[in-house]
C-alpha cells in the first residue's frame, strides 16, 4: 500500500472534489452563519478495527464537560462533534470522510486507528483544504503511503505517533537485555505492515543485521494462516532463540501453538499488533504469559491530560472502573486526539478562517495524555512522534499486565516491570 | 525427514479444511444452495460454544453436547423461517439472502461480544504432541484430522443407509419426483440444514481452540473448504476429506519453498485438478 501514488479512488474523489466546489465553498461559511464550531471524526467502531474505536463512545461522555466550557481566545465557543463509523474500510472512511466536508461543513477533521483509516480521510482532507489531525498509525505508512515527500509534506493534514525506527530500537534493546543468542526468526506476512516490516532497505533487516542480528526471514505468507511448519523448521534449523514479526492475533495463535506441538521453544518473543490488545494475549492462556511487545501508551506513563488534568493513572483506573473492560494500548491516543484538537480551537486567532487554524496546529506545543505533542520535532514535515516503550505481558496474581520492561529509548518512562525469559 | 514432516502436517491441515467444508457439501449436494454464511455460522457456534463454557464451566470438547443440538435446531429453523421461502429455480435469491445472514451475523455478533479476539482453553490438548522418528505430530491436529474423517464417515452412512440419507438423496436427484412420492422438500432441507449445522458446531469449537476467533474470522476460514468440496468434487463427501487433504498437501509444499508460495501451490493444485477434471476428483452428481 505504500506504493499507490493515484488510484481510480483518488481520480473519481478529485473530479467529485471539482464538481462540488460550489458546495464546499458554501459549506466552509458554516461557522460564521450559525456560530458552531463543527469536528468531523472518523474511527472504526464496527469490522476488524472495532477495537480501535471500542473507547469511543466512553472517551466523548468524558469530553462533554471540556466542551460545553470551550473558549477560543477567552470567547466562549460552541463545539459540535459529528462522529462516523468507517467500518474498518478505508473506500468507506474515504465515503464518511467526504460527506462531513462536503454535506456537514466541517471545519477540522479528527481521525484514528490504522493507516486503514487515517490515510483515505487524511487524502480528502487535503484534496478538500480541510485540516485534519491523526493518529494511531505508525508515521511511514501515513507519510509514505500518502506519497509524502519528506521535504514538501502536506499542507492540510498533520499525524502523531512512532514509526518502525522506534519499534525496532525497542525491539532490539529488549532482546540485547535479555542475554539469548542473536538469532531471530521473522514472521512478516503479506500485508502492509508485513511488507514494511520486512523491508530489507526500510524495515527490520537492515538494522538487525547492523546490530549483530542474524534473521532468519523464510518470506511473506498470507495473513490467516493455517500451517507455519515450514517457518517453525526453518527456526529450528538455523537455532533462533529470539521471533519476531508483525501478525494478527489468530495467525500468531496458530503459530504459537503449532510451536509447541512440534517442540520449538524460543526464548523471547516479540510480535507487534497480535498483542495489542489485552483480550488477545489473555486468550491465549498460560501461553500468553512472557510474551513481549512494543508499548504504545500505558497508564504507567507519566503523563496527564491537558484538558481534564487527569492523570494517565487515573484515566486508565477510571475506563475499567466505568466499562469493566481493561485499558488498552490505543486508549491514550483516542483521548488525545481531541486534545490535540481542542488545544487548536482555543488558540488559533480566527476560527472562520482555514489559514489560522492550520497555523494554530503547526504551532502546537502540548503535553498530552500520550506525552508532548509538537510538529516542530518531527522526522519529517506533518509529523511528530510520541514515546515507545518496550513492554511483556506478565500474569500478576492471575491477572494479565503489560509491564514496561525497557525504556532505553524513552528514560521519562518508568520501568515497572523485569524481563523474563520464556520458559 | 522434513519432506515426510511437511507432507504430515499438510495432510492433518487437509482434515481442518474438511471439516470447514463437510458441511457446505452436504448442503451444496441436497439442495444446490451455496452457502455463503457457511464461515460466520461457524463462528456462531464458536461464541455459542464459549457461552456454554462460560455458565457450564464444562471443557469445550464436552460443550459439544450442548452446541451441537442448539446449532443444529438453529439450523432447522433457518431453513424452515428463511432459506426455504427463496428455493426456487433462480440460484441467486438464496445466495444473496446467504450473503445477507452473513452480514447480519458478523455485525450481530460484533453488538453482543464486540471485536475483542476470543478463544476457548483446552488446556494441555493444544500442545501436547507426540514424537517419533523425528516427527512431532499435535494431538489436537490429529484429533481434528480423526474428527474430520469420523464426521465424513457418519454422513457417509446416514446418507446411504438410512431413510433420511435415502430422502436426500432422492430430493437432491429430482425434488419434484420425490414430492410426488409424498417426501416434503421443505422439511428434508430443513433437516439437511439441521445436520449441516451439527457438523458446523464442531467446526466451530475446534476452530475456537486451535486459534484466535473474532466476529469477522468466518470468511477467511471459507476459501479452502469452497476449494476442497470442489477439488473432490461435488456431493462427493470422501471426495472433499481428499480436496482438503491436497490443498493442505500442496500449500506445504509450496510453503516449504517460499512462505509467499504457500497459497498460490494450492490454488494451483485446485486449477490444475479443474483443467484436468473440471467436475473435481471423484463427482457423484449431475449438474
Amino acid at each position: 500500500m505504500a506504493h499507490f501514488t493515484y488510484t481510480r479512488r483518488k481520480f473519481i474523489t478529485a473530479t467529485t472534489g471539482l464538481i462540488a466546489a460550489p458546495a464546499i465553498l458554501r459549506a466552509n461559511r458554516a461557522l460564521a452563519q450559525d456560530g458552531v464550531f463543527k469536528i468531523g471524526f472518523v474511527a472504526p467502531t464496527t469490522g476488524p478495527l472495532a477495537g480501535f474505536g471500542e473507547a469511543q463512545d466512553w472517551i466523548l461522555a468524558g469530553l462533554k464537560d471540556t466542551l460545553a466550557g470551550m473558549t477560543n481566545n477567552g470567547k466562549p465557543v460552541q463545539i459540535e462533534i459529528i462522529t462516523k463509523d468507517s467500518q474498518s474500510n478505508p473506500n468507506r472512511a474515504a465515503e464518511v470522510a467526504q460527506d462531513l466536508i462536503l454535506n456537514e461543513g466541517i471545519n477540522l477533521m479528527l481521525t484514528h486507528a490504522t493507516p486503514d483509516t487515517t490515510n483515505p480521510v487524511a487524502d480528502q482532507c487535503e484534496l478538500n483544504e480541510i485540516p485534519c489531525i491523526s493518529t494511531n498509525a505508525p508515521w511511514q505508512p501515513y507519510f509514505f503511503g500518502r506519497g509524502g515527500a519528506p521535504d514538501v509534506g502536506f499542507n492540510y493534514t498533520y499525524h502523531f505517533f512512532w514509526g518502525l525506527e522506534d519499534i525496532i530500537a525497542n525491539f532490539t534493546a529488549i532482546w540485547d537485555a535479555s542475554g539469548v543468542a542473536k538469532k531471530v526468526g521473522g514472521l512478516f506476512p503479506n500485508d502492509a505492515d508485513g511488507n514494511a516490516w520486512g523491508d530489507a532497505n526500510l524495515g527490520l533487516p537492515g538494522p538487525l543485521a547492523a546490530a549483530g542480528y542474524e534473521l532468519t526471514d523464510p518470506g511473506r505468507y498470507q495473513p490467516m494462516n493455517n500451517d507455519f511448519t515450514s517457518q517453525i523448521a526453518a527456526f529450528k534449523a538455523s537455532g533462533c532463540e529470539i521471533v519476531t514479526g508483525v501478525m494478527i492475533p489468530p495467525d500468531f495463535a496458530t503459530f504459537w501453538a503449532q510451536a509447541a506441538q512440534q517442540g520449538f521453544t524460543p526464548k523471547v518473543v516479540t510480535i507487534g499488533k497480535a498483542l495489542l490488545f489485552p483480550s488477545s494475549v489473555d486468550a491465549l492462556g498460560d501461553r500468553g504469559d512472557g510474551l513481549t511487545t512494543e508499548v504504545w501508551w500505558t497508564p504507567d506513563y507519566p503523563y496527564s491530560s491537558s484538558l481534564t488534568g487527569v492523570s494517565a493513572k487515573d484515566f486508565g483506573a477510571a475506563y475499567v472502573a466505568d466499562t469493566g473492560k481493561p485499558w488498552t494500548s490505543t486508549l491514550g491516543f483516542s483521548h488525545a486526539i481531541f486534545e490535540v484538537g481542542l488545544d487548536v480551537i482555543k488558540r488559533a486567532a480566527d476560527l472562520t478562517d482555514k489559514a489560522s487554524i492550520m497555523e494554530a496546529i503547526t504551532a502546537t506545543n502540548l503535553n498530552t495524555l500520550v506525552g508532548p505533542i509538537n510538529w516542530a520535532n518531527g522526522p519529517v514535515k506533518n509529523v511528530t512522534k510520541t514515546p515507545l516503550a518496550g513492554g511483556q505481558w506478565q500474569r500478576v496474581d492471575g491477572k494479565l499486565e503489560l509491564k514496561i520492561v525497557n525504556n532505553m529509548q524513552n528514560p521519562q518512562l518508568p520501568l515497572t516491570g523485569e524481563l523474563k525469559l520464556l520458559a | 525427514m522434513d519432506l515426510i514432516n511437511i507432507i504430515l502436517q499438510g495432510v492433518l491441515v487437509g482434515g481442518l479444511y474438511a471439516l470447514f467444508a463437510a458441511g457446505l457439501s452436504l448442503i451444496f449436494g441436497v439442495m444446490r444452495l451455496v452457502n455463503i454464511a457457511h464461515g460466520d455460522l461457524i463462528v456462531l457456534a464458536a461464541y455459542i460454544a464459549m457461552e456454554v463454557i462460560r455458565l457450564s464451566g464444562l471443557p469445550p470438547l464436552v460443550a459439544l453436547i450442548f452446541v451441537v443440538p442448539v446449532m443444529a435446531a438453529f439450523g432447522y429453523a433457518l431453513q424452515r423461517g428463511i432459506l426455504n421461502r427463496t428455493l426456487g429455480g433462480d440460484l441467486l435469491p438464496p445466495l444473496l439472502v446467504s450473503f445477507g445472514l452473513s452480514v447480519i451475523l458478523q455485525n450481530g455478533l460484533l453488538a453482543v461480544f464486540t471485536a475483542d479476539s476470543r478463544k476457548l482453553d483446552a488446556g494441555v490438548l493444544e500442545t501436547a504432541s507426540v514424537s517419533f522418528g523425528g516427527l512431532s505430530i499435535g494431538l489436537l491436529p490429529a484429533l481434528m484430522f480423526a474428527t474430520a474423517v469420523a464426521v465424513i464417515a457418519a454422513l457417509q452412512f446416514m446418507f446411504y443407509k438410512t431413510a433420511l440419507g435415502r430422502a436426500f438423496r432422492a430430493t437432491s436427484d429430482d425434488a419434484e419426483i420425490a414430492e410426488l412420492m409424498g417426501l416434503d422438500r421443505r422439511r428434508v432441507y430443513a433437516w439437511a440444514m439441521a445436520l449441516c449445522l451439527g457438523v458446523v458446531a464442531i467446526a466451530g469449537v475446534f476452530l475456537a481452540i486451535r486459534s484466535n476467533f473474532d466476529p469477522f474470522m468466518g470468511p477467511g476460514r471459507l476459501i479452502f473448504g469452497f476449494e476442497a468440496v470442489i477439488i473432490g468434487g461435488l456431493g462427493n463427501l470422501w471426495g472433499t476429506l481428499a480436496g482438503g487433504v491436497i490443498l493442505g498437501v500442496a500449500q506445504g509444499l509450496g510453503a516449504a519453498i517460499d512462505p509467499g508460495w504457500q497459497i498460490l501451490a494450492g490454488h494451483v493444485a485446485f486449477l490444475l485438478i479443474l483443467a484436468i477434471k473440471p467436475r473435481g476428483l471423484f463427482p457423484r452428481m449431475d449438474g
